[in-house]
């Protein structure tokens, strides 16, 4: 017995020193020199390979981004595509470093999952998708309607509530990924298809004729989406947090990445420019990367309006309108805390 | 050259080196298991994440289209994982029915001395067992989805009944209360067929006297049950499915994925059963049915009393296995949506509350528990036929 137990106790060593050995992300991504960022097998516009097989669209940005401040390059990036299903153990087991993959950040996941949550860089909230032919104006006309819905998402919940408490009846068909709702949609295997606003209007924009199916005006959740990274390393969360929000507080103070080389060249007038491209203060010493973290993630793919409108902005095919995720400026609610 | 190292010595023996051998595997072995057990733990605790079973209690929040108990988004997690498990249950029942009703026919098939019929088989067989069964199934229900017309367009038999791509929809039957005195000569029929077979073999042993005993237990079992129901006025109110907005409305429905599952299911294990019964019934020499033919009995007797209990003590160990197969190849149901128990517990209540390990140790208990189990059923099965030596 003696002897089990002490068999047992080394080999607990033995783990417990490999997990202290991933203790620090930050010197694990440095080491490795490469970022493994966990996104979707392919949203268009959020993010997807393009023709060339290169990675592209919103969610990408952001993990070029973090890369671009963290090694200096955005290009370092291994992507790794998830499911709505495998997202949190890819995070969680150590295959991936953070995770940018249109999730909603929601309490269990904060707190039972283990997440910390990165601030929101996009405000979403769940819709519904019909053929114009049906003739269905609001989504309170769908009693009794088969609705196409991916498996694993907190579209999920949202819908299950939605017409409970609304006392219609529905039958969940229940889908795997997206391109699979996609095609059993388009068979009629469902009448509606149910996701997060700018995923139906990613799909929608697959269409032929997307003039045929038609948005629901109903918002039926919030759905506040960002990134996410394992609990237990507030370096690395602290890294990733403010990278983004360097992108959105840049789009507030006009940074972009045409004049980004030109303002971070020598410190200007602009004391809030001068902090964030480092040429005052020690702001990237104390994140633990250098002084010019946040000018070259600004370099990498713009500030946040750029990310917006090059992916899924009004002149993409997704053509999605900046709504709530204008700055708040504008009248929307992106309000990045002050980097100070 | 004598060696006096005792250790050596033992070595050298033959019987306390196999022992030897045996234990260092064996620790070998269990220390790997203890380690990555070991390991799962620790990391689950780095983690913050305790193995903990009452997030079954709390309300899955889901919806499932095909339950056959009581359930809603309000029910717990535990009641989705029976609703998972009737439901994995139900497509291996029904696989299994069908994939040996084909595969017989097939096994016979390619046994037959027409031409043809004996190449259908071969070339079905062929095909069907050398593609994945992932594909079968994606290939059943595209065709389901893709090709069958929607509810509005449905095709209709006698209004009663509709095909269309959102399954099959037929009337459900609503019991009224002299339902159970159908039902109670049903039961009573059943064991009447029993005790009958049982005396008539009696009498058949002691005098030789041959009673048409399958006759005679059909009729009883379903004939006489059927006059009841008629006498009683049908005590079964049937309620007919009507389109209505979106959707059929009423009766029930068997939806294309548990048909796409059901079918593909059955139709790539059926290939392998009948490649099965074909060796089963080649292995009883024809001598057997010769010399059975030889004392006068008929064709099909010499089939049911001669060949096929003899080919049956070939065929159902592998069998066995087939079930186990279907039974575990039904959880790639996730791929098309039928909400099986990997889909359930397994899928949604999983993601929902990132419980991976407890849930992945429900699964696995599950499918242990359904295979032992049909593994023992199968077992009793075949100790009652095999070779009885005297």
């Amino acid at each position: 017995m003696k002897l089990i137990n002490k068999v047992f106790t080394g080999l607990a060593m033995t783990a417990m020193a490999a997990g202290a050995a991933q203790a620090s992300t930050l010197d694990d991504v440095k080491a490795a020199g490469e970022l493994k960022c966990v996104v979707t097998t392919g949203l268009a516009g959020f993010a997807a390979p393009n023709a060339a097989g290169k990675w592209e669209g919103f969610d990408v940005d952001f993990c070029r981004a973090v890369a671009a401040a963290v090694l200096g390059d955005g290009d370092k990036v291994k992507f790794v595509p998830s499911t709505g299903k495998t997202r949190f153990t890819l995070l969680n087991s150590g295959e991936g470093d953070i995770l940018f993959r249109n999730t909603t950040e929601t309490f269990s996941r904060d707190v039972d999952l283990k997440l910390t949550f990165l601030p929101v860089n996009y405000y979403d909230g769940q819709g519904f998708m019909v053929p114009t032919a049906l003739g269905v104006a609001s989504a309170s006309e769908l009693d009794g309607a088969s609705v196409c819905i991916q498996t694993g998402t907190t579209t999920e919940l949202n819908l299950a509530d939605y017409f409970r408490s609304n006392g219609i009846s529905y039958e969940p068909v229940p889908i795997e990924t997206n391109e699979e709702a996609y095609t059993n949609y388009v068979a009629g295997r469902c009448d509606v298809y149910t996701t997060d606003a700018s995923g139906l209007a990613a799909t929608r924009a697959k269409f032929e004729n997307p003039a045929d199916h038609m948005v629901l005006p109903e918002i039926i959740s919030k759905e506040p989406l960002g990134g996410a990274v394992r609990h237990g390393d507030d370096q690395w969360a602290d890294i990733a947090k403010w990278v983004v929000n360097a992108l959105i507080a840049a789009e507030e103070m006009g940074i972009t990445s045409a004049n980004v080389a030109e303002l971070g060249a020598a410190a200007g007038n602009n004391p809030g420019i001068n902090r964030m491209l480092g040429t005052e203060g020690s702001y990237g010493e104390m994140l633990g990367l250098d002084a010019a973290w946040a000018a070259r993630a600004i370099a990498q793919g713009g500030n946040y309006g750029e990310i917006f409108d090059r992916n899924i902005g009004p002149d993409t095919p997704l053509g999605i309108a900046r709504g709530l995720n204008a700055q708040w400026k504008d009248g929307g609610i992106l309000y990045a805390a002050p980097l100070r | 050259m004598s060696n006096t190292n005792p250790l050596l010595k033992a070595w050298y023996d033959k019987e306390t080196r196999s022992v030897i051998v045996q234990v260092i595997a064996m620790a070998v072995i269990l220390g790997f298991f203890a380690y990555i057990i070991n390991n799962a733990i620790i990391n689950l605790a780095t983690l913050g994440k305790d193995i903990n079973f009452n997030f079954l209690w709390q309300p899955a929040s889901y919806d499932i289209n095909q339950h056959l108990i009581e359930y809603d988004s309000r029910s717990s997690h535990f009641t989705a994982t029976v609703v998972g498990l009737i439901n994995t249950v139900l497509i291996a029942i029904a696989g299994i029915i069908l994939a040996t009703i084909l595969g017989f026919i097939l096994g016979v098939m390619r046994l037959s001395n027409n031409w043809l019929t004996q190449k259908i088989a071969y070339v079905y067989i062929e095909f069907v067992r050398n593609v994945p069964v992932l594909i079968h199934i994606l290939l059943v229900h595209g065709i389901m989805v893709n090709t069958l017309p929607r509810p509005k367009q449905s095709v209709n038999f006698g209004d009663t009944f509709f095909l269309n791509n959102r399954g099959f929809q037929s009337p459900s039957p609503d019991f009224q209360p002299l339902f159970w005195v159908v039902a109670g000569v049903f039961v009573g029929a059943i064991i009447f067929a029993f005790l009958f077979s049982r005396y008539a073999k009696k009498v058949q042993d002691e005098t030789g006297k041959h009673y048409p005993v399958a006759l005679i237990n059909l009729f009883a079992i379903i004939v006489v049950p059927a006059i009841v129901y008629f006498l009683l006025g049908s005590p079964i109110a049937w309620e007919v499915p009507a389109l209505k907005g979106f959707n059929f409305k009423g009766g029930m429905v068997i939806r294309p994925e548990f048909i796409a599952l059901w079918l593909a299911l059955s139709l790539y294990t059926a290939a392998f059963i009948g490649e099965i019964v074909r060796s089963g019934i080649m292995a009883v020499s024809h001598g057997q049915s010769e010399a059975s033919h030889a004392l006068g009995v008929s064709s099909g007797r010499t089939l049911s009393l001669v060949v096929i209990p003899q080919a049956l003590r070939v065929i159902v160990p592998p069998l066995t296995s087939q079930y186990l197969n279907l039974t575990k190849n039904s959880s790639l149901a996730i791929a098309i949506g039928y909400m099986d128990v990997v889909a359930t517990i397994g899928g949604i209540s999983l993601n929902q509350t990132g419980r991976e390990m407890e849930c992945m140790m429900i699964v696995m208990a599950i499918y242990l528990t359904l295979s032992l189990l049909i593994s023992s059923g199968m077992n009793w099965y075949n100790n009652r036929i095999k070779l009885v030596e005297r």
